[in-house]
């Protein structure tokens, strides 16, 4: 009966059931990442809602400046081309972190973060520009709106830039490790949905909104 | 002991492949496209050669594709059945954003249009 079960796959050969299921919990390189996926996708929602109010509210002006006399294309571009390479090269960083090239991985994380700090930087300017022009977050229901939004998301690169700070010292002192590896994969996937979301920014906000 | 090994059942999204080639390969062809979307949406949006009111659909849906690119590419989210978990929480995810969303696009447009007098009054209203 036992051995009948475990040729079937029921328990494990011998052991207690573990009420996780007939193989036990998955590894924790696995779990890990799966429930950083998790937070991913519900800060996903976040946005959603961030995103739903900016629509509801983008013609609110109150008189005051509107999307087409404030933003600029050519500093979007940049800034899109900035991130998307980020994300790009902080794939590589993934590639040659698996292969332990420490060198490598270390040059690779520089550039993302550096990629990532000209996209702060130019956003930063644009935030700088647009009070000093009169268009503060207090202006206007729709100027509230966008600083939010775009805010947000300029507030997760930085922790991103933070964290990957941290992830380059820790590989640096500690070495591929099992639990550094697990730290450095949740990175990745926090940076690419950092990029996914500014997709969503640059078409809604910034395209969309300066359509003729 | 068990008989299978767990990480051949599920993969961690972003989980790097084996070979170094198709890993490279993917974040490649990934990039490339998403710069064609990218640079097609900026060329959609300034161009004057198509239908205007067409102009904002078409550009969500390029968003909508670019962001296909990077789930696929870059996270490394496939159909295949050690990938279930992670496009069972993603498909979660889209539902959930899509409801808040239209929901929210669609009543606020009717408010506006149904229980305001003009643009004008509805800046007043919506001044914070």
């Amino acid at each position: 009966m036992t051995t009948e079960a475990a040729t079937i796959g029921l328990t494990h050969g011998g052991s207690e059931d573990t009420g996780l299921g007939h193989r036990g919990p998955e590894s924790k390189s696995i779990v890990v990442p799966y429930g950083f996926w998790l937070f991913v996708l519900s800060d996903m929602v976040l946005f959603s809602a961030l995103f739903a109010t900016y629509a509801a509210l983008s013609n609110a002006t109150d008189g005051g400046p509107t999307s087409n006399q404030l933003f600029d294309r050519n500093l979007v571009a940049i800034e899109t081309i900035a991130l998307l390479m980020s994300s790009f090269v902080c794939g590589l960083a993934m590639i040659t972190a698996k292969r332990k090239n420490m060198a490598w991985t270390q040059i690779w994380l520089l550039v993302t973060g550096l990629l990532g700090a000209v996209f702060l930087f130019i956003e930063l300017y644009e935030f700088a520009k647009m009070i000093g022009e009169g268009a503060p977050p207090q202006r206007s229901a729709f100027l509230s709106a966008f600083f939010t939004l775009v805010g947000c998301h300029g507030a997760h690169v930085t922790a991103g830039l933070l964290w990957i700070g941290t992830m380059m010292a820790q590989i640096w002192a500690k070495g591929f490790q099992e639990h550094i590896m697990r730290r450095l994969l949740c990175l990745s996937v926090f940076w690419h949905a950092l990029d996914i979301i500014w997709v969503a920014i640059f078409t809604i906000v910034y395209l969309i909104g300066t359509l003729p | 002991m068990t008989e299978h090994d767990p990480e051949q059942l599920n993969v961690a999204p972003g989980a790097p492949h084996d070979s170094m080639l198709s890993e490279t390969l993917s974040y490649v062809i990934g990039l490339a496209l998403a710069l064609i979307l990218t640079g097609v949406s900026f060329w959609v949006a300034s161009t004057s050669s198509l239908w205007g009111p067409g102009v904002a659909v078409g550009l969500v849906v390029l968003a909508i594709a670019q962001m296909g690119i990077h789930l696929v590419f870059f996270l490394h989210i496939t159909s295949g059945p050690d990938n279930t978990n992670n496009v069972l929480a993603l498909a979660f995810g889209v539902l959930i954003v899509f409801l808040v969303m239209i929901g929210t696009i669609w009543i606020m447009s009717h408010m506006n249009a149904n229980m305001l007098p003009g643009p004008e009054m509805t800046n007043l209203q919506m001044q914070h």
